[in-house]
Formats: C-alpha cells, sequence, structure tokens
C-alpha cells in the first residue's frame, strides 16, 4: 500500500484512478495517505544547509588563478588514438598470419585446397625465421 | 520583472571570458552543494572545503558541459565524486545505518535537551535532525529528490545506478526516515498524525 501511495504522491503512477477511488471508499487508506503525504511535505519544507558568508568570494577569489581546462575531446589528440589503434591490428595480423603458418596443412586429410593453393607445399619457415619475429616485435613495440 | 537567466547563458559568457558571472552560478547551487556535501562530510569546516572545491573543479570543467543534461545534475555529478575522494582521503567514517554511534548520537540529542528545548524543535529541524541520522545514500537520495529538484533519471544518473534501483531507494529511504521520527523524535511525531 505505502509503495503505491508513495508512487501516487511522487506523482509517478499509472493507476491513479485506482487510487483516488480507493482513498474515497477506504478509511485505512485514506489514513496511511493523510500520513505519508504529511511525511512529504515536511521533508519538501526542509531546509538546505548554508554555507559561509565568505563562500562565494573565496571560490571567485580562487579561480581567478585557474583558467578553464579545454574541453576533453580537444585535448585528445586522435592521431595518438590511431597509432593505438595500428598497433593493435599490426599485432593481431601478426599473430593471425603466425598462426596460420603453424597449421599443419597435409593433415587436414585433403590436399586439394579450397583457393587453389597448396598450403601446405608452403615453406613458413622461410617467412618466419627468428629476423622477422625480431623485426616485427621491434616494429611492434616502436609504434 | 525579473527573470533569472538560464544556467546555459551564464556558463556560455563564463566560457567566453566573463569569469564574475560565475558567482551567479554559485550563489543558485551553493546550498544544495553544501547540503549534498554535508550528507557525506560531517563537519562544517571540512564540508566548505570540499563544496569549495567541487565548485573550482566546475569552474575548470565548464568546457566539457555541453548541456546534454541539467547543470544542477553535472553539478552534483562533481559533487558527489569530490566527496567520495575526500572520504576516501581521509578515511573518515562515513554515516551507516549499522553505525551504533549514530544511535548514540540520536539518543544524546535527545538527551542533552531539556523538554522545553525539545518542545522548541521545529517539526522542520526534526526532519532535518532525522535525515542526518540516515545512511549517506538515503540521505542523498531524499535530498536530490525534494531539494535538488531532480529526477529519478537524474538522480540515477548523479548516483550511477538505475532509475528502478533509486526508486525504491527513494521509497526505503522515507520508510526509514519515518521510523526514525518515530523512534527518535516520538513526541513531535505524536503532534504531526
Amino acid at each position: 500500500m505505502e509503495a503505491r501511495l508513495w508512487a501516487y504522491i511522487d506523482g509517478l503512477s499509472d493507476e491513479t484512478s485506482i487510487i483516488e477511488k480507493l482513498l474515497a471508499e477506504n478509511r485505512e487508506w485514506k489514513m496511511k495517505y493523510a500520513e505519508l503525504l504529511e511525511v512529504h511535505e515536511l521533508m519538501a519544507a526542509t531546509e538546505l544547509e548554508q554555507p559561509s558568508l565568505r563562500f562565494t568570494k573565496n571560490i571567485m577569489e580562487e579561480i581567478a588563478r585557474y583558467q578553464i581546462a579545454p574541453a576533453a575531446k580537444e585535448y585528445i589528440n586522435k592521431k595518438i588514438i590511431w597509432g593505438i589503434a595500428a598497433f593493435f591490428m599490426t599485432m593481431i595480423i601478426g599473430f593471425l598470419v603466425y598462426g596460420v603458418s603453424q597449421v599443419d596443412w597435409s593433415e587436414a586429410g585433403n590436399s586439394s585446397s579450397p583457393i587453389g593453393v597448396d598450403l601446405g607445399a608452403v615453406d613458413y619457415s622461410k617467412m618466419f625465421n627468428n629476423s622477422f619475429v625480431n623485426g616485427f616485435m621491434m616494429m611492434t613495440s616502436g609504434s | 520583472m525579473h527573470t533569472e537567466t538560464p544556467d546555459i547563458d551564464l556558463i556560455q559568457l563564463v566560457l567566453a571570458g566573463n569569469q564574475p558571472v560565475y558567482a551567479q552560478l554559485v550563489e543558485k547551487y551553493k546550498n544544495f552543494v553544501f547540503t549534498i556535501v554535508l550528507r557525506y562530510v560531517k563537519g562544517r569546516e571540512d564540508a566548505e572545503e570540499v563544496a569549495q572545491d567541487v565548485f573550482i573543479k566546475a569552474y575548470r570543467s565548464l568546457a566539457d558541459f555541453k548541456g546534454a543534461s541539467k547543470f544542477s545534475t553535472w553539478l552534483y555529478t562533481i559533487t558527489t565524486t569530490t566527496s567520495l575522494s575526500f572520504l576516501r582521503k581521509k578515511q573518515l567514517e562515513v554515516h551507516s545505518l549499522d553505525n551504533e554511534n549514530v544511535f548514540a548520537a540520536a539518543d544524546n540529542l535527545d538527551g542533552g535537551m531539556s523538554a522545553n528545548q525539545v518542545e522548541q524543535k521545529s517539526k522542520v529541524q526534526m526532519v532535518n535532525q532525522a535525515i542526518a541520522l540516515l545512511s549517506t545514500d538515503d540521505a542523498q537520495v531524499i535530498t536530490l529528490f525534494y531539494k535538488g529538484e531532480q529526477t529519478l533519471d537524474e538522480i540515477a544518473k548523479i548516483m550511477g545506478k538505475e532509475p528502478n534501483a533509486v526508486k525504491v531507494q527513494l521509497h526505503r529511504a522515507r520508510t526509514r526516515l519515518k521510523e526514525k521520527m518515530e523512534k527518535h523524535f516520538s513526541a513531535e511525531v505524536r503532534d504531526i498524525y
């Protein structure tokens, strides 16, 4: 009952007509409503705390020393964002290529490749030797 | 007839370099901000320091306010985060429903007053004192809803919660407030009902 009455008092109820009917006909609802309304009005009447009289003056003196910072969007350099994106893309592509190179295509059971290239015949060790891996790591750590 | 300048117009003036206009925004919201800070930080001196910090932070970040929400909602979000940072820094105890000291303080509240003084307390003061006995979250949700002119959606944004959770919390906070008033201020509550 209380939850429904609070929603009605707050103007958030979607059963206004039902509650109004209950308030008109039911004494218990009417009493509870009067009780909650009293609390509601008291809360609405509460006073705000006031800071000292110098409060505003102190703030104005303080901010006189500061500049308004530029909006966050303006000082985030887009080049940095693109640099980070490029780094991760290179990493992902590099690891994908390296992963594919480790697959033993000859065990696939079907020697004929759907793309017309015999992937099992490619000697990946020539492409992914120590120099390549070291170079790749240097490139990704440098970007 | 005097009409109040909208917040967004004042902000545009400040951003254009008219710094003294910021005083109007401070004057308008200082009591709201100070009251919310006091829900977290119990000492008035500390609360005033935190409230000033809120307005300084808001000033410095003013360019980030794009008007997507009300200025007050944006400001109260800064108020909440600044108050919590202060508490973390100082490692102060946050008022909690489980904090026995709160109840001891409430008992002393009546115990330290003469019958005559108790009679003189206004109902509004009683509600303010009862709110001070609530948990920080309960007190904040009541303050934002009743005094901060914030909707449930806006309160949810300020407190980082779902609107439905805020609705439930507001309901529970009011119930707990009523219980506190009945428990600690029974004489005045009898006068009300």
